[in-house]
């Protein structure tokens, strides 16, 4: 089995960060948004090269979706930056009329994602944003799993015309895909090859994924890791192509398994080819304060929970 | 360009359609689109440097952004009449399968439509990005607006109210209807807004009023003051005051036009006291 390893860890946003710094030099279209975040969406280098082409709109999400929707009218291609909680709850209706419906070419990346934000708490930890998104109609939801990834999936999006929703997170995460890599909507990546399971993640799971398919296999179980960064539209020819090998999967996600990439898995596997699935993700619960280690543990998204629900999986076969 | 007869003409047949559209599905906004009838076509065809056809990104001319999305009757018959669509579109308005939308939208593709509307307070924003995105491009066009009064109940207004100043946004002309009504009353007596002129003049925008928002020559007086305000640094905020339902006799004066159609019988005295001018769809 090939394995994964990393020499350097950082966090996701600072991909997204790099890939716009990158946008900047390269696409003269893209600007960018920002509701007075920008430190922690790492948008520095991109204004610091760019500031015609950077808008601070101050705490006030709403406007910022309406500005980014308007702009897009003269052939601008808005990025706005904010936290997840902030980029889709607090201005789903925004997003609804001014952007999905109206299929405005705005692309919301939204920092901070999941209970990995930590100390902040439940306020800022939503779990729910994936559901949310996937929900309109025509809005592509992408949750890349590290730092080159994030940066390659910034760069793409921009050549995607169209609402996207680009999801990454805080703490510092083992970089372990390539540098410069090519990013393709809507393409699944098999990590590993395996015949008895197969693990489906997103995000910051697909580590956690990688790590557990390790500690299965010395117990003898192979897993096949495939990393789906697109949730939307979802690659259902991996998916199906994997279980028709082993037979069961696991999804695995920073949400709540209530709307989340599990569920859409779900119907993919309802639709074509039943298969005992197993969802490793929140239940339908608020996070809490603490680390990102310590709220990963306790609600069961690390790879004990995925090693452990693999065993289930398996023995539904 | 036209003189003030035509615009005058023009007027009534509009109220002509808005009236038979809604009447047709027995739904729709009369109220407000009578209201809006004679800033609509005076906008359109007098007052916006706009090109033939229609592109989205209406790059190098001047724009027009309906916030306030239920006085969609009156938006399309102007359209039509701009010859954005065929006139007899009309008809389809509020059917299944038509690009008239309830309220108006791009996803049926609708040309002279460039934001769905409807969910109230979302335009402001919109017109404010289409503005930047103006002054980004060099293009020195302007972008106009047009916001209910009740809807400036809507948060999102004041965002961007306060936005549009602190940024510059110069090249934006906002439009309030200020009819004092909205679905349940007189907005007074659902929530009083207290000097809405006051409001934008505290958050750093040139405000004009055109008293008179049913007489095409003090709206061409007001808006041609209103251009002359663009580009100093500021906003420019336009309060129209309108009578709701205006041209109608029993539609006037009265909340109770808001969303309702019209019967068989109002129909007919309605459009007797808007006789056909440049003819019907």
């Amino acid at each position: 089995m090939k394995t994964y390893t990393y020499t350097e860890k950082k966090d996701t946003r600072s991909g997204f960060g790099a890939g716009l710094a990158e946008l900047g030099r390269t696409n003269p279209n893209v600007v960018t948004l920002c509701a007075d975040l920008v430190g922690s969406l790492k948008m520095d280098q991109f204004i610091k090269e760019n500031p015609e082409r950077f808008f601070q709109v101050g705490i006030a999400e709403a406007n910022m979706m309406g500005i980014a929707a308007g702009m897009t009218i003269g052939g601008k291609i808005p990025f706005t930056g904010t936290f997840a909680n902030f980029s889709t709850g607090r201005v789903y209706d925004q997003i609804r009329q001014s952007i999905a419906y109206s299929g405005k070419n705005v692309k919301i990346c939204a920092s901070h994602a999941g209970l990995t934000l930590g100390e902040d708490g439940a306020t800022h930890q939503i779990l729910e944003d994936i559901g949310l998104m996937k929900m309109l109609p025509g809005m592509v939801v992408i949750n890349p799993c590290d730092y080159n990834q994030t940066k390659a999936a910034t760069i793409a999006i921009a050549e995607y015309n169209g609402p996207v929703y680009l999801r990454f997170g805080r703490p510092s995460v083992p970089i372990f895909t390539p540098a410069n890599q090519k990013f393709e909507i809507g393409k699944a990546i098999k990590l590993t090859e395996g015949k008895d399971v197969t693990i489906v993640a997103t995000g910051h799971l697909v580590w956690e994924a990688l790590e557990a398919s390790k500690v299965l296999l010395k117990k003898g179980i192979s897993a096949e890791v495939i990393n789906i960064h697109t949730i939307k539209p979802l690659d259902q020819d991996a998916i199906l192509e994997s279980v028709s090998k082993t037979g069961c999967i696991v999804t695995a996600e920073e949400h709540n398994y209530f709307g989340g990439l599990g569920e859409s898995v779900a119907r993919v596997l309802a639709l074509n080819k039943p298969t005992p699935q197993e969802f490793v993700a929140t239940n339908d619960t608020f996070g809490e304060s603490g680390t990102p280690a310590q709220l990963m543990e306790k609600y069961g998204l690390d790879s004990a929970a995925i090693i452990k629900k693999a065993k289930s999986v398996i023995a539904r076969k | 360009m036209s003189n003030t007869q035509q615009l005058i003409d023009l007027t009534i047949q509009v109220r002509r359609d808005i009236l038979r559209m809604v009447h047709k599905v027995n739904s729709g906004h009369p109220g407000g689109s009578l209201g809006c009838t004679e800033f609509l076509v005076a906008l359109y065809n007098e007052i916006m440097d706009r090109k033939n056809g229609f592109e989205m990104d209406g790059i190098g001319e001047d724009l027009f952004f309906l916030s306030n999305g239920h006085i969609s009757p009156v938006f399309y018959s102007v359209l039509a009449r701009a010859g954005y669509f065929p006139i007899d579109e009309l008809n389809t308005f509020r059917l299944l399968n038509s690009r008239l939308q309830g309220h108006p939208t791009t996803h049926e593709g609708l040309p002279g439509v460039r934001i769905a509307s409807g969910s109230l307070g979302q335009g402001m924003s919109v017109a404010i990005g289409a503005a930047q995105t103006k002054k980004l491009n060099n293009d020195s066009h302007i972008v106009y607006s047009l916001h209910g009064d009740g809807e400036l109940q809507e948060g999102q207004n004041w965002e961007a109210i306060m936005y549009a100043s602190a940024k510059k946004v110069d090249n934006l002309i906002a439009t309030v209807d200020l009819n004092g009504k909205q679905i349940d009353g007189a907005t007074d007596d659902v929530l009083p807004m207290g000097s809405i002129k006051a409001k934008f003049e505290a958050f750093g925008w040139i405000v004009l009023e055109i008293e008179d928002g049913n007489n095409i020559d003090a709206i061409l007086k007001g808006m041609a003051e209103a251009k002359l305000e663009t580009g100093q640094g500021k906003p420019v905020c336009v309060l129209l005051t309108t009578m709701m339902g205006n041209g109608v006799d029993f539609m006037m004066h009265t909340h109770a036009w808001h969303g309702k159609a019209p019967n068989d019988d109002q129909l007919a005295s309605a459009l007797n006291q808007n006789p056909e001018t440049l003819g019907d769809y």
